[in-house]
């Protein structure tokens, strides 16, 4: 899939993964598409919560190896 | 009263089934546009207690959220310019796992039932305890109490403090960082009185 911008939050734990998201969405235009790696296994559900809450779409979310993948279109 | 008790009767059915359906559309539409909002008491001062009203404060600005954060007794040690000085105590808190941040698996795994009586006895045991944590903090990739209130304040969230308890404790405002309101209980309520989410932490 194609994204504009890439996060890479491994290694980091609740709340950082969502506010670091938060932060490169707020720098990202409209309709542009985040990537973001994460290894937070709380990750799956608050990422498609904050996708629920801020209205940016969740485009898909996904496991492999133990680390989830997550691509976010910016409302 | 009216001329035609049928045409009445009519309308009167009518409206009792139109109004309940409109008037949870408007309700709903009224409930989606509307910003959510929080209502935070901070009032513990530990490394513990520090993290749960600027977790959920940075999480919940994160999501859009209006956030206020009111900061009164032993929580004004969370508004102190330097917070890399909070600390925890095991001593008395059943709760709390004692469990060592390095070395093999099997041994970080070992949880140290170290009695009350013991850990009263020995000099620097909360220094020993709060090193631990501030180490098993870092090893799991939690974010530091400065990190997560530096990024509460980015995301908006409001700092009220507690004036009373700021002259009880013999504190001046320059103790605290900057961009505070100093309030009492008044000032605080209405904000807590239309928040949709209230926390006494």
């Amino acid at each position: 899939m194609n994204f504009d911008r890439e996060l890479d939050a491994r290694g980091l734990n609740c709340p950082l993964p969502i506010l670091r998201a938060k932060k490169a969405l707020g720098e990202m235009t409209s309709g542009q598409v985040l990537r973001i790696i994460a290894t937070d296994p709380g990750s799956v559900k608050d990422f498609a919560a904050f996708a629920k809450q801020t209205g940016n779409e969740l485009l898909s979310s996904a496991e492999n190896n133990k680390e989830f993948e997550f691509y976010i279109k910016r409302k | 009263m009216s001329a035609n008790p049928e045409l009445e009767a009519l309308i009167n059915q009518k409206l009792d089934e139109l109004l309940p359906q409109k008037l949870e559309a408007l309700l709903q539409e009224r409930e989606e546009s509307k910003t959510p909002s929080m209502a935070i008491i901070a009032t513990k001062g530990t490394l513990d207690w520090a993290y749960p009203p600027f977790i959920l404060a940075s999480t919940a600005a994160a999501l859009g959220w209006d956030v206020t954060i009111f900061f009164t007794f032993y929580g004004l040690n969370l508004v102190k310019k330097d917070v890399s000085d909070l600390k925890v105590s095991p001593l008395g808190n059943p709760g709390m796992p004692m469990k060592m941040p390095f070395g093999p698996d099997w041994f970080k795994s070992i949880n140290w039932n170290i009695p009350n009586i013991v850990q009263a006895n020995i000099p620097g045991f909360e220094s020993l305890a709060t090193s631990l944590m501030q180490q098993t903090i870092k090893n799991n990739g939690v974010a530091s109490i400065a990190e997560l209130r530096e990024l509460s304040q980015e995301a908006g969230v409001k700092f009220v403090v507690c004036q009373m308890t700021v002259e009880l404790f013999g504190f001046s405002h320059d103790d605290f960082i900057e961009g505070m309101d100093y309030v009492g209980a008044a000032s605080f309520l209405p904000v807590a009185q239309k928040a949709d989410v209230t926390l006494f932490i």
